[in-house]
């Protein structure tokens, strides 16, 4: 995996291949798709296991559904308002698939989707798809006015407005691009470090200290992943209910 | 010794390389690809109709459900208090009614004793103003004859004081009535 001969193989990780044996190869189906169900499952099994008690008095599990569900809730019904429960489900789902993804890719051997750009460009289009669909139908012509900034003279117009549809385009590139570039950047650091723990380690006696301090780094390293992990997909979804915010109430 | 170097300048070189390498993430050669997103798509839609559907709305049963007993106990603890809150108005007006006529009863007490008291006053005082005139009357009576027995002895000893100095007696008729006069000159007739 790491210091195949003498370079440092950080990019490696993130090569798909197929999973599931051949029925898994006969549909294309990659480690990627196998880590999304795992995490798609986790989420749901969360939530099932925790409401199962159904105690007036909740016990751990149930206080961990009870809250997450409380907690995507409050966050849509403050950003967007009372319209924001009709997104809730939505919100829900993309910030425990994206943590859960996050939270699996820390794990040895596992793979990280959000490590893809193909994978956050497919849910930062969804997002924007929705949010553009939701403010056509909710304003229809009068959506395009969100283009035009309010109490601007005249002519600065034709210099604004194109600005203003690049950054409303962005914000796919924005909400992609951070998510793959948090998980990419993290996991190719865990890599490198862990492939200098190798190398200093097998140079010699002189260099177990380095390798030490690299072992020490990787460790606060994976501390870190984690809070990138729950970080990132808190602004995914926070952002997701900005923008869902700008579609139902413009401006 | 030279492994190291080998590792430091991979490490230089590392951004680099991987540029030169090219990103997996960017192979948009492989089938994998765009075999991952489309697996995403079904894998992401399944996961949001099994939340929308089934999931979340079992966590709102059990919030709902906590909610609703909480509103209920809620509710039970209002009813109580206001019953505890008319039962103690009752108990201060019944305490108000009894303070009331006790008042009452002492004041009526008070007042038939008054009266009482009174009226016995009344029947001594006349009892004691009878027996003052009676008294009276006998001293009245006891004086009236007292002043008769000192007339006749004046009139006796006028008598013989005349008789033993003159040496003859005088007329009774006018001895009674030089002492009459002398009595109605003091005042004592």
């Amino acid at each position: 995996m790491a210091a195949e001969g003498h370079a440092i193989d950080a990019l490696g990780q993130f090569q798909l291949h197929t999973a599931g044996s051949f029925i898994g190869a006969a549909v294309n189906f990659t480690q990627a798709n196998l880590m999304m169900v795992l995490a798609a499952g986790l989420t749901l099994a969360m939530l099932h296991f925790g409401a199962r008690p159904k105690a007036v008095v909740p016990g751990r599990l149930q206080a961990l559904a009870e809250l997450s569900y409380t907690f995507i809730h409050d966050m849509c019904t403050d950003q967007i308002g009372e319209a924001g429960k009709r997104f809730f489900p939505l919100v829900f789902a993309l910030f425990f698939f994206i943590l859960f993804g996050n939270m699996i890719g820390v794990w040895p051997y596992a793979f990280t989707f959000t490590s893809h750009i193909a994978t956050t460009l497919a849910l930062a289009t969804l997002v924007m798809v929705l949010t553009t669909a939701v403010a056509l139908r909710l304003h229809g012509w009068k959506f395009f006015s969100y283009f035009v900034p309010a109490g601007v003279p005249k002519l600065l117009l034709p210099l604004l407005v194109p600005i203003e549809i690049l950054s409303y385009l962005s914000r796919l590139i924005s909400l992609s691009v951070r998510l793959f570039a948090n998980m990419m950047a993290g996991h190719v650091m865990l890599e490198v470090f862990g492939a200098f723990i190798v190398m200093l380690g097998t140079a010699g006696v002189i260099f177990w200290a380095p390798a030490g301090l690299s072992f020490a780094v990787n460790v606060a390293l994976i501390g870190f992943e984690f809070l990138v992990a729950v970080l990132q997909a808190y602004v995914f979804a926070v952002l997701t209910c900005i923008y869902l915010h700008d579609a139902v109430h413009l401006h | 010794m030279r492994r190291i170097a080998v590792a430091a300048v991979t490490l230089l070189a590392l951004p680099t390389a991987a540029l030169a390498a090219g990103m997996p993430q960017l192979d948009f050669k492989n089938p994998l690809m765009i075999s991952q997103v489309v697996w995403l798509v079904i894998i992401f839609s399944f996961l949001y109709v099994l939340l929308a559907r089934w999931a979340l709305p079992k966590v709102a049963g059990v919030l709902e459900a906590r909610a609703t007993s909480i509103a209920a106990d809620l509710d039970l603890a209002r009813d109580a208090k206001a019953k505890s809150d008319a039962a103690v108005a009752a108990m201060n007006e019944a305490t108000r009614k009894a303070h009331a006529a006790a008042q009452a009863e002492i004041a009526a007490a008070v007042e038939r004793s008054k009266e009482n008291a009174a009226a016995q006053t009344a029947e001594l005082n006349a009892r004691l103003e009878a027996q003052l005139a009676a008294a009276e009357a006998r001293i009245g009576a006891a004086r009236a004859g007292a002043m008769q027995a000192l007339r006749e002895v004046a009139t006796d000893t006028a008598d013989v004081v005349v008789t033993r100095l003159t040496g003859r007696a005088p007329g009774r008729a006018a001895l009674d009535q030089a002492v009459a006069a002398v009595l109605a000159a003091r005042g004592q007739a």
